[in-house]
């Protein structure tokens, strides 16, 4: 067996963190991710973490990516190894000849390590110890003296940490120079005693651009801002209550009234999820842009008001942050399983518009979008996020907002067009798109009131049970859904460098480990036209991008196959031609896998020619 | 639920109020409840508070779950909108519809399977919250529309048409609404029309959480002996702690009062309420005292009515959020939305 020779790599490189939760090890390790970032180096950290505040382990794995891929890799070159419980486990996860740092303060014997790798031991406890009594400060410097080393081991420029750090504690001078001091006593010890820097390093580059560095709670939170909901109500459920938080946070800064201070928002944290989105279907129902934040179980939750939303038509905007299900399932895992779930929620014959941001970018503009869509088809309109966009810092696009934009608040009957003599029949279809008008209560004195009711009515909105009236109404609900179509955001397609007759598509959080594989791909021979869907009602183009390939992968994050199971069912498409790639574990997706699953596919496809194999 | 519409006509010498309607333009349309509901009666002294406060119909939002009690929003104010919802889910739809508009009267009826059972949350965190609203619950003790089963608010020990003796214990929501924080609770009876319309002007006059139990008898699933809810037991037992007229800046309804007997409580709106007093140890401002007084006479089988608590200086949940005084459903991009230059200096602070 040949020696291993350590990983050689410059701005290409995993560094995994393995904490205890709750040791306050999480913004240490941002600082790390966000110092390379000012190298100009593109960073895509994620959190893995388990349900739980303190005591269990927790990991943060930082791909430094010169060539931008922002899905994760898989496999991990250097380990952080800080907590000792999953110390077994996080050494033999390193990749041959990658590099295990650790707390050498405490002796371990040798069968604890592995001969493939190279073993940085730096006696962090007895550095904190000798500088630190407090015992809360030796357990926080201690997560800055490693950043430190780690600065020397892998090349980072010292300066820029710093002045993130100086950011950071802005106006806090006393936390501001301990920090600081804190990192050069992990940097000068590894300089003055370890061999720096290893075979992976950082070296400044210019690749990060003007891009924004973001969690896509967050931005969907902002989107909902600049988007005008008014009322938020909530009930906590990780993944999504950072939502929630964010709103808050943002409406503090943004939407008091200058002169009088007061609020231009409402946020009520409700008792359950049924309160929620309670709250949201009155106040829309009252014209009030309103939202929710949740996850899976807090949708199997609403869906009695969901069908209430679809079938009275009122206007909700749902958030939901996928985690892997079904119950209670991997809270803190990601998925894509909640497409079916939400497309036909509630009882009888239901359908719902889907939006499925790719990044926090796009989580923004959907947001906002969603209330136009909300008031304008008078439905649910469910932003699908998941945990891996949703908890994560992603480096993307900066967000964008047109100020010529006025809100599309749909077609709402005035006081005026009701003296005008305009004809209100509540679920009327006046134009021949499905979508009827409304009036907000308290509009007229004498006209335009109407009794909103989860029954049967005819389109003035009394009540009847009559098979007919019934019927109308809900073909009509067709014709509605047949208008979303093209007015969702529609599919993006590109296509191979080369004619070819296989397809991918795929959505949501799986794009950047789809664009990455494609590269992969392209390496090994394979051609691939690739559409990213970004809504359900699906655009026609969808069905003519199957029509146009033999046959067709379709990407996705959950067992079941959710979103190919919509395709086939809504399109009366031949599911022999959707291939399935199925990623489930709650890891988020890599284009490693992809790229394996689709390659070893179509590997075995290439049928030799009888004649030939017989020769 | 009907869809008979009213005839429009009416006696042109009727009374009309200081805005110029008449009785029937708060009137709705023709119930479809079985003849002699304790409801009907309760939806007829809806419509004569609206009627005597001068309200105007189409600035009231009517807000219901499911159930018998929850179809008569369609009895009472025509001209107003209505919202049948999902089983006791009218306090988080109400509560949603306020947020957005401030400005309107918000009116929740519910009945006792939709406030004590299925919404039994609903209802305490509706309340909990001081969400500003007449919340009316039509007791009758029993499921009517799905054929007699027993509710959370029928008493232990009473017996079903079917004759079946309910074990379970009963849900008070009075004593509970008083725990909860509620700053305007009583209790009435349906078939008493003069205490009952006064206390529904009151609630509705009430910056806060107002709310009302009113036993309701049902005729065809619970008027009978062993019941607890009927007209002759409810009669029997009514124990009524003072009657109310409500003053709002005209001539009050009536002033026969005896010296010594009234309590004046001004509200916030400064409409005052004029309290006979028919216990002289009864006190309507202390929520403690109220809590021992009604259980000492549920004690005795007595179901004490009349205005029970009130804090005239209560708040509601726009001024425990500080929202702005314009309604939120009014408000535009120019109010709303930050613009472009703020985002801007958002993607350089995440940079």
């Amino acid at each position: 067996m040949s020696v291993q020779s350590p990983i050689s790599s410059v701005n290409d490189f995993v560094v995994r963190f393995a904490n205890v939760n709750g040791s306050g090890s999480a913004s240490a390790n941002e600082l790390f991710a966000r110092s390379i970032l000012r190298h100009g180096v593109p960073v895509s950290p994620r959190n893995i973490f388990p349900s739980n505040i303190q005591g269990l382990p927790t990991w943060y794995e930082v791909r430094v990516t010169e060539d931008g891929h922002l899905g994760a890799r898989g496999g991990v070159d250097m380990m952080v190894a800080m907590n000792p419980q999953t110390w077994d486990k996080d050494v033999a996860s390193i990749e041959p000849g990658g590099y295990l740092f650790y707390d050498s303060t405490k002796p371990m014997p040798t069968s604890k390590f592995r001969e493939d790798i190279t073993v940085i031991g730096v006696p962090l406890t007895a550095i904190t110890n000798s500088t630190y009594t407090d015992p809360r400060q030796r357990q926080l410097f201690k997560n800055i003296i490693y950043l430190g080393a780690l600065c020397a081991l892998l090349d980072l420029d010292p300066k820029v940490v710093e002045q993130l750090i100086g950011e950071q504690y802005k106006g806090k001078e006393k936390l501001l120079s301990s920090n600081v001091h804190a990192l050069h006593l992990g940097r000068d010890w590894a300089l003055q005693n370890l061999k720096c820097p290893v075979g992976l390093r950082v070296k400044k580059s210019d690749k990060v651009g003007d891009r924004i560095f973001v969690e896509g709670n967050s931005a969907a939170a902002l989107g909902a801002v600049y988007g005008g909901a008014t009322v938020c109500a909530w009930y906590p459920i990780t993944p999504s209550s950072s939502v929630a938080e964010a709103f808050t946070s943002h409406c503090k800064k943004f939407r008091h009234d200058p002169e009088t201070g007061k609020a231009k928002y409402a946020i009520v944290q409700g008792e359950d999820e049924l309160a929620s989105i309670g709250i949201v279907i009155g106040a829309s129902w009252n014209g009030a842009r309103a939202f929710t934040a949740t996850s899976g179980p807090g949708i199997s939750l609403m869906t009695e008001f969901i069908g209430l939303s679809y079938f009275a038509e009122i206007p909700a905007v749902i958030m939901n942050i996928q985690r892997a299900g079904p119950s209670t399932g991997m809270p803190t895992r990601t998925q894509q399983c909640d497409v079916i779930a939400c497309a036909y929620a509630s009882h009888g014959d239901t359908k719902h518009v889907l939006l499925f941001p790719e990044d926090p970018a796009e989580a923004f503009e959907f947001a906002a979008a969603a209330f136009d869509l909300a008031e304008r088809l008078q439905t649910t309109i469910f932003l699908m996020l998941d945990l891996d966009i949703g908890m994560n810092h992603r480096l993307c696009r900066p967000l964008k907002w047109d100020d010529a934009k006025q809100y599309d608040r749909g077609k709402v009957m005035t006081a005026e067009m009701l003296e005008e003599g305009r004809d209100f029949g509540r679920y009327l279809d006046v134009d021949g798109d499905g979508i009827p008008y409304r009036t907000y209560p308290g509009t007229h004195p004498t006209k335009g009131s109407y009794f909103t009711r989860g029954t049967s009515r005819d389109r003035y909105a009394r009540y009847s049970e009559e098979g007919a009236v019934y019927a109308d109404n809900m073909q009509r609900l067709v014709r509605k859904f047949e208008t979303a179509q093209d007015m969702v955001p529609r599919p993006l397609q590109a296509n191979a460098a080369k004619p070819t007759k296989v397809g991918v598509l795929y959505f949501g959080s799986t794009s950047p480990a789809m664009d990455e594989a494609i590269g992969i791909l392209e390496a090994r021979g394979h051609q691939l036209d690739r559409m990213r869907i970004r809504a359900f009602p699906f655009h026609s183009s969808v069905a003519s991008f199957i029509a146009d390939h033999d046959f067709v992968y379709v990407v996705e994050q959950n067992r079941d196959a959710q979103l190919r199971q919509l395709i086939v069912n809504e399109n009366g498409i031949d599911p022999v031609r959707l291939v399935p790639i199925l990623h489930y574990d709650g890891t988020p997706i890599t284009a490693r896998f992809i790229a394996n699953a689709i390659g070893d596919h179509q590997d075995h496809l290439k049928v030799t020619p009888l004649r030939k194999a017989v020769t | 639920m009907t869809y008979i519409a009213k005839p429009k006509f009416h006696h042109p010498g009727l009374k009309k109020n200081e805005l110029g309607y008449t009785h029937r333009d708060y009137e709705g349309k023709i119930s479809t409840l079985c003849a002699g509901c304790g409801h009907d009666s309760i939806t007829a002294s809806i419509i004569e508070a609206c009627y005597e406060l001068s309200i105007e119909p189409h600035r009231v939002a009517k807000i219901s779950g499911i159930g018998c009690s929850s179809k008569t929003p369609d009895y009472f104010l025509g001209n107003s909108h209505g919202f049948n919802s999902v089983h006791g889910r009218m306090p988080s739809v109400l509560t949603g519809a306020n947020l957005a508009n401030r400005d309107l009267i918000y009116l929740g009826v519910s009945g006792d399977g939709d406030s004590a059972s299925i919404g039994f949350g609903q209802f305490a965190h509706s309340i909990r919250r001081a969400v500003n609203m007449t919340y009316i619950v039509e007791n009758n003790g029993v499921y009517g529309l799905t054929k007699g089963q027993f509710s959370a608010t029928a008493d232990r020990g009473s017996k079903s048409k079917k004759g079946v003796t309910n074990t379970d214990n009963a849900i008070d929501l009075v004593a509970i609404a008083l725990q909860l924080g509620a700053t305007f609770v009583a209790r009435s009876f349906s078939g008493d029309k003069t205490q009952l319309v006064p206390l529904i002007a009151a609630a509705i006059r009430h910056k806060g959480a107002s709310f009302i139990d009113v036993i309701s008898p049902c005729i065809a699933f619970n008027n009978h002996a062993g019941s607890t809810k009927s007209f002759d037991y409810v009669r029997e037992h009514n124990d009524a702690v003072n009657r109310l007229d409500v003053l709002v800046g005209r001539e009050p309804i009536s002033v026969d009062y005896a010296p010594g007997t009234v309590q004046v409580v001004e509200q916030h709106d400064g409409s005052r309420l004029a309290l006979r007093k028919l216990d002289a140890d009864y006190d309507p401002h202390d929520r403690l005292g109220a809590q021992t007084f009604l259980q000492k006479h549920a004690a005795k089988g007595q179901i004490v009515t009349g205005l029970l608590y009130v804090d005239p200086d209560a708040e509601d949940l726009h001024t425990h959020l500080d929202t702005v005084e314009t309604p939120l459903n009014t408000m535009d991009e120019q109010a709303l939305c930050p613009g472009s230059a703020v985002l801007d200096k958002i993607n350089a602070s995440l940079r």
